[in-house]
């Protein structure tokens, strides 16, 4: 089948012009980023002809702390994200695989709490971390983070570990392994390619997590890097070099893990992440 | 791992035989170490609260330890339909414009940008999914800053340098967010930019799922690409537009980075949904049980527009 050349001609215009306009506001930021001493809203010229330089970044990096709440965010992602895979495969594999009562019935409570938008919940998450005296700590968030993500990832991996046939589990019988072997040795190496596109989607999801974060944390040397930019740009608003600088620093992660796991991504819904704060 | 604690959800069983009731206890033994935590925290950080929230918006609710927090009867829920500046009614209405405006154009983008990406003299079809879906991996705070700079009040903003400076087209440098239109469009620019990838990716996964077979039968039959287009290509996309709109739809009901991040619900509240609506009532004014109500009644609103869908599409997976 032969396709005029007029009619390809147009369609690649048409879809390059569509990643023009998704690519060009990247690069307009990253070219704002260079430009040194911008203390005043820069001049379009200004930017296409800065010359590239990492001088604003290594300033927001060392002298406006992004290295510490790079590593702070570093850490409340990894242990929430951790931690709500591993809560998360282990009540999947709960659901999946055995029957007990009520199971329908909670089933049905879990699928409820996911049509109400987690932002709601806000509210009382803070108040109970409050009464447990963990306001101002990574527990209080890692608490909120996991427990608050467990039903998204339970629905995500549930279908998984279901279509996993009941005839891989008789060698481990055979050998006198009981669920808890099964569940190591035959239901997370199958379900890999969907664990791994859950962790990034948790990845992402706690590292730009904001509204949580900003009600729990408090102290300036625990704030997490969506909070510090937030911050950092309320204080430096017409600095837009060093706020890019900054956001560009705390896009790193994600982008880079998003380009590592891209072919063996599963897609889920854009609003759904592991988390929902 | 775990032992049953006093205080489980007991099975509900309503044939009294002792040995039924055995079974069932013997089966929650067996599943309790993997499900305990997992269920532990869902009611904990899920469920109270959405119990705790409805509670809430009845009191009169201080943050102060110690406080009495009293019953107020349905104060909240009136103060909120009641007030002068008619916040509650301005951000519903905002809420149904947001749906109105955003979901019909992210839809027809992602399934045109979808459609041609996937034409088969294309090449570097990955490439083009990727740039499409970068927005998507970009955090709402750092596309926020973009959008903000880019929509910049005075003549050197990008899109006022455009528009006023090289074509002309505005007659003075627009002020984007002080005014209420201009500040709703900035948002709505934003979230179709931001999230348009999203949809994009998803119908080129669908119709790469379609089988070439179809196709091949139907050039053997002589239909030409159009019909092919029409008769194979739009049924088979039904499911997954169905999934598509309906994410689109909760997506562009619940706006809340959106708002917060562009706007913070400016100027004087007009651009507010009700999820930044709430949580500035809470965090900004501490007006805890106002908040709470706004919550219930948005968990409500939520809930009867996406029960019906949910039921069928609650289960759903797209490769």
């Amino acid at each position: 089948m032969k396709t005029k050349w007029h009619i390809q001609t147009l369609v690649y215009g048409i879809i390059v012009l569509g990643a023009l306009a998704f690519l060009f506001p990247f690069v307009y930021m990253i070219m704002t980023s260079f430009i040194k001493g911008a203390y005043s809203l820069p001049r379009p010229k200004e930017v296409f002809s800065v010359i590239p330089n990492l001088y604003n970044y290594q300033l927001v990096w060392s002298k406006n702390n992004f290295a510490r709440y790079f590593l702070n965010s570093s850490l409340v992602t990894i242990v929430s994200m951790t931690g709500s895979l591993f809560l998360g495969c282990l009540t999947a594999y709960g659901f999946a695989r055995f029957n007990f009562p009520g199971k329908e019935l909670l089933f049905r409570v879990f699928l409820l709490t996911m049509m109400i938008p987690g932002v709601i919940n806000i509210i009382p998450q803070f108040l109970i971390i409050k009464s447990f005296g963990l306001v101002n700590t990574y527990w209080g968030l890692w608490l909120i983070y996991i427990g608050g993500g467990v039903v998204g990832s339970t629905f995500f991996l549930r279908g998984f570990f279901q279509s996993i046939p009941k005839e891989y589990e008789e060698s481990v019988l055979i050998d006198g392994g009981g669920s808890w072997r099964i569940f190591w040795n035959i239901y997370l190496p199958q379900s890999m390619p969907a664990i791994a596109t859950l962790a990034v989607l948790s990845f992402q999801g706690t590292w730009e997590e904001y509204f949580t974060a900003l009600v729990i944390i408090k102290e300036e040397a625990l704030r997490t890097l969506p909070v510090a930019l937030l911050m950092f740009n309320d204080k430096y608003a017409t600095n837009y070099s060093w706020v890019f600088a900054a956001s560009i620093i705390a896009l790193v992660p994600t982008v880079l893990l998003y380009i590592i796991f891209q072919k063996r991504f599963v897609q889920g819904g854009f609003n759904e992440g592991g988390v929902k704060g | 791992m775990s032992i049953p604690v006093a205080g489980q959800p007991k099975p509900v069983q309503r044939i009294p035989a002792g040995v039924k009731l055995k079974k069932g206890l013997q089966q929650w033994i067996k599943v309790l170490p993997y499900i305990f935590f997992g269920v532990l925290g869902t009611a904990v950080f899920v469920i109270y609260p959405m119990i705790k929230n409805i509670i809430i918006s009845f009191q009169d609710y201080s943050i102060m330890p110690n406080a009495e927090n009293p019953f107020i009867g349905f104060e909240n829920y009136v103060s909120a339909f009641t007030d002068p500046n008619n916040k509650v009614l301005m951000a519903i209405r905002n809420t149904f414009l947001n749906v109105a405006v955003t979901v019909p154009i992210n839809w027809f983008l992602a399934i045109v940008f979808a459609v041609l990406i996937n034409m088969h003299f294309i090449k570097h079809k990955i490439v083009f999914r990727t740039v499409y879906y970068l927005p998507i991996i970009t955090s709402w705070i750092v596309v926020a800053f973009l959008f903000r700079f880019l929509f910049a009040s005075g003549e050197y903003g990008l899109i006022n340098f455009i528009f006023y400076k090289q074509l002309g087209i505005f007659h003075e440098p627009v002020n984007f967010l002080s005014n209420y239109w201009s500040a709703m469009i900035v948002i709505w620019l934003f979230h179709i930019w931001k999230t348009v990838g999203w949809g994009v990716v998803i119908y080129l996964a669908a119709l790469q799922g379609i089988s070439k077979e179809y196709y091949e039968a139907a050039q053997i039959d002589g239909a030409n690409g159009t019909k092919q287009f029409w008769s194979i290509t739009v049924p088979m996309l039904g499911p997954v537009t169905a999934f598509v709109i309906i994410n689109l739809v909760n997506g562009a009901f619940n706006f809340f980075p959106q708002v917060y991040f562009i706007t913070k619900g400016g100027p004087m509240d007009q651009t507010q949904t009700l999820p930044s609506l709430m949580y500035l009532q809470a965090f900004k004014n501490f007006n805890f049980g106002y908040a709470s109500a706004v919550a219930v009644m948005m968990g409500i609103a939520v809930f009867l527009l996406t029960y019906s869908q949910m039921k069928k599409f609650g289960n759903q997976r797209f490769l």
